[in-house]
């Protein structure tokens, strides 16, 4: 299944993140992750949140840029290794990882891995076939 | 003192009869060319209504965009085979102005180069260190001309390469140098790495600065931390290039060479003449030119008569420093830039916005142009690559564009303030 990563490209300067959480606050939007990419003077501010849509039509009319991506959040076992897996099957596939970033969902149990990659679509076939589970975005908000 | 004493001292009655027949034979002259043939055809001009000096008023303005529109060579008037060089201005392509010159035209300009070099103070005896372009840009080889008819020894040093500049300058003693005055003090830190004091390692005891506007106190810093005599240098492309105007040692004003070009000073709004000492547009009429003859050109370059005679003894009037421009050209590190060229280059490139903004700004000794360009809402996918991609790409285009290779920052569409009327597209924050 796809899941959706909000990215809102950012000026990189004071305030900027906070006006982007200052929006999803008052929208009551939780944010499940977050990772931030920057380059000297400009950046992008990567999001997994619990209403994806929602959040996108808020920050845009707060006037940012916003773009939904196609992620791939591929849940793996909390434990030594759970990761390695994943990583190794990658690599095995010649898939390419543009970004990456996890989260816990439940401690010493399960977690979550957001993979950006070049080919979404043969990927997450890939990962079903290989027994990984991939969540969408409403899976992702129910837990 | 004087390179040539009947001219460069000539009294009121003789320069008004030399500028007339002068005149006279530039509009008859001009009228060979394509685009003054049809003017005075379509306005029945012609050199018989020239009756006194005054009387150029009677003949319409020519602009850079008359130049633009009737390239390459609708304001050559002589036959193509008569031609031995042209130029263009810098820091443009495609829409570049060109300029075209005689073996004549040559000699003249060398001669007017020459009478300025002189009057600041060369002689035979001087090492004349050239570092200017030389190229299409008239700087480099105006000088090259000028410094050999007085007949100094030139190194053709060129631009840039500063390491190298400080060794030929040490290695063959130069005595005078030509400099672009922002380069000036960027070579005075360079001196400094090196462990060397250009007053006490090298023996220049003249600069000439040229090819960018700059100000008094400028002057001031770059004479101190030298110890030369730093003597301002006018001209455009347009009229030869460098040689219409150039300081004397009073240093008070350019001595704007009045036999061979014809000086008007307008209002830019009215385009009416203002009187000697106000502030307005120089115009300027070749008067010695064969290869294209010039009408009332536009400099659009600002600047006033200092009034009164120079202790000098010339008697051509002086200009002061140019104070501004009355359209929006800027000048970064003696390169001409539009930013219409800016502008143009940037909408081409996808991923742009609509917006931008160049700021000028000076770091030490250093200039540099920062331009923000608003990325488009629809071309962000939030790959960072790509945005990284997008700023290179608008950093080479703009780089072969514009000669300069600016810092780019991508900012948020719409995150420009937009003014009232027309859009700010240039803050300078340079300050002397």
């Amino acid at each position: 299944m796809i899941a959706y990563q909000l990215s809102i490209f950012a000026e990189n300067k004071p305030g900027k993140l906070a006006a982007v959480t200052g929006v999803l606050n008052r929208e009551k939007i939780n944010i499940r992750a977050t990772t931030i990419a920057t380059a000297d003077t400009f950046g992008v501010v990567n999001l997994i949140v619990d209403d994806p849509k929602r959040a996108e039509a808020a920050l845009s009319k707060a006037g940012m840029t916003v773009h939904l991506r196609e992620v791939l959040a591929v849940l793996i076992p909390d434990k030594p290794g759970g990761l390695d897996s994943l990583t190794q099957l990658l690599h095995k596939e010649k898939i390419n990882v543009t970004n990456a970033y996890g989260f816990v969902l439940e401690g010493s149990k399960t977690a979550v891995f957001v993979v950006d990659v070049d080919q979404t679509q043969k990927t997450e076939k890939l990962l079903e076939e290989n027994g990984f589970k991939t969540l969408d975005t409403k899976t992702l908000s129910a837990m | 003192m004087y390179w040539e004493k009947e001219v460069e001292k000539i009294g009121q009655a003789s320069l008004k009869k030399l500028q007339l027949a002068a005149l006279k034979k530039t509009v008859n002259k001009a009228q060979k060319s394509p685009y003054y043939e049809k003017l005075f055809k379509d306005n029945k001009l012609n050199a018989k209504i020239v009756k006194s000096v005054s009387d150029i008023q009677k003949f319409p303005f020519t602009t850079k965009d008359d130049l633009r529109e009737h390239w390459p060579y609708g304001f050559v008037a002589v036959p193509k085979e008569k031609l031995v060089r042209m130029h263009s201005s810098s820091g443009t392509t495609g829409r570049a102005t060109v300029v075209f010159h005689t073996l004549r035209d040559i000699a003249v300009w060398t001669n007017l180069l020459a009478r300025c070099m002189y009057m600041a103070g060369m002689r035979q005896s001087d090492v004349f260190q050239n570092m200017m372009t030389y190229g299409l840009f008239t700087g480099g080889l105006g000088f090259h001309y000028g410094a050999e008819k007085i007949g100094a020894l030139i190194i053709p040093a060129g631009a840039g390469n500063s390491k190298r500049q400080i060794q030929l300058m040490r290695d063959f003693e130069t005595t005078v140098v030509h400099v672009i005055p922002s380069y000036a003090l960027h070579l005075s830190t360079v001196f400094a790495e090196l462990n060397l004091d250009p007053r006490r390692d090298t023996k220049v005891r003249i600069a000439f600065l040229g090819a960018e506007p700059h100000t008094e106190k400028m002057r001031k810093k770059i004479e101190e931390i030298y110890g030369y005599k730093a003597f301002n240098s006018y001209g455009l492309s347009e009229m030869n290039g460098p040689g219409v105007a150039f300081e004397c040692p009073e240093q008070n004003g350019m001595h704007i060479w009045e036999d061979s070009f014809l000086v008007e000073i307008v209002n830019p709004k009215t385009l009416q003449p203002v009187a000697d000492g106000e502030e307005g547009e120089l115009v300027l009429t070749s008067l010695q030119r064969e290869g294209m003859p010039l009408i009332r050109y536009r400099t659009k370059d600002l600047t006033r008569i200092i009034s009164g005679r120079c202790p000098c003894g010339r008697t051509h009037r002086r200009i002061e420093r140019i104070k501004g421009r009355t359209d929006d050209m800027l000048i970064l590190k003696g390169v001409n830039i539009y930013p219409m060229q800016v502008e143009k280059k940037l909408m081409e490139i996808e991923g742009v916005g609509t917006n931008f903004l160049i700021i000028l700004e000076r770091e030490g000794f250093n200039d540099d142009m920062l331009i923000k360009v608003e990325v488009d809402k629809k071309y962000f996918s939030g790959d960072m690559k790509q945005l990284e991609g997008l700023r290179r790409k608008i950093v080479e285009e703009l780089k072969s564009e514009i000669l300069i290779t600016p810092k780019v920052n991508l900012v948020e569409p719409d995150s420009i303030p937009k003014g009232e009327g027309k859009a700010v597209r240039v803050v300078d924050n340079r300050k002397d």
